[in-house]
């Protein structure tokens, strides 16, 4: 088990293409498939509608944290808010990081989602420094009596 | 609000209080020595700690207040179970939010490379 997510994706396109298609508000909402009211901005709320069959009544929130151009895109959300009668606004949010590196022509895409834990920034790094990976080792073993006990 | 909503409401801080729960040192720790085996009391798992019996009791209520451990008391005794049913309901919630990434992202790579 981890706090966090990691994925890492090769995408055979090079990386302005990713990138326009990550920030431009238009081509984010094609695959993410949410239909935005305006362009992404660094440090302003991003609103729109989803657009995904069966969630048509969920509300798309982020805030835009950073835009590096074809390095860095990232926003903080409410993870899974798919609920309209609940206001997620009071909850933890969490970060969402769209990492581009580019590789033979194509480009490498790593997403990270942090903050599960709704543990201040500043603080997770204390929290989960430990040793060298103890945070990780430890929950390798919790997780191992987690599996075994079903 | 329906009832599954105050419910899911519910499971939701729950997730929050769970992963608080184990974003500490010595209540990982506490975790890891009670999921090894059978239920323990303070004094057993003070053994070997710098710690005093009353900052172990007060993580103990934050483990109990996460249901991540609960007590049971054996005579005078207050041992203290671990139980993985929460761990359980992070685990499965976290796969549904990376479920989601896993789609969508296929969908962006169809998208860039077409």
């Amino acid at each position: 088990m981890s706090n966090s997510i990691e994925k890492r994706i090769e995408l055979k396109a090079p990386v302005s293409r990713v990138w326009r298609a990550l920030t431009d508000h238009r081509e984010f909402g094609e695959w993410f498939r949410v239909k935005l009211d305006g362009p992404f901005v660094p440090g302003q709320v991003s609103r729109g509608r989803i657009t995904y069959p069966g969630y048509e009544h969920v509300k798309w929130e982020a805030t835009v944290q950073k835009m590096e151009p074809e390095r860095l895109f990232s926003f903080t959300w409410h993870p899974y808010a798919i609920d309209p009668a609940i206001d997620y606004s009071s909850e933890p949010t969490t970060l969402v990081e769209f990492r581009l590196e580019p590789r033979d022509g194509g480009t490498v895409l790593l997403l990270t989602e942090t903050g599960f834990d709704a543990i201040p920034q500043d603080r997770r790094f204390e929290a989960f420094r430990m040793n060298e990976g103890g945070w990780t080792e430890q929950m390798k073993n919790i997780q191992r009596h987690v599996d075994q006990h079903v | 609000m329906s009832t599954s909503t105050s419910r899911r409401r519910a499971e939701r801080k729950d997730r929050a209080s769970v992963f608080a729960a184990l974003g500490d040192e010595t209540r990982l720790s506490l975790i890891a020595k009670l999921s090894n085996g059978s239920p323990q009391s303070i004094s057993r798992l003070a053994e070997g700690s710098t710690l005093t019996r009353q900052a172990i009791t007060k993580h103990l209520r934050v483990l109990e207040g996460a249901r991540v451990v609960h007590s049971v008391r054996v005579g005078r005794e207050s041992l203290f179970e671990f139980r993985p049913e929460p761990l359980r309901d992070l685990q499965s919630y976290l796969e549904r939010v990376s479920n989601q990434w896993e789609h969508a992202l296929a969908r962006l790579k169809s998208f860039v490379e077409n």
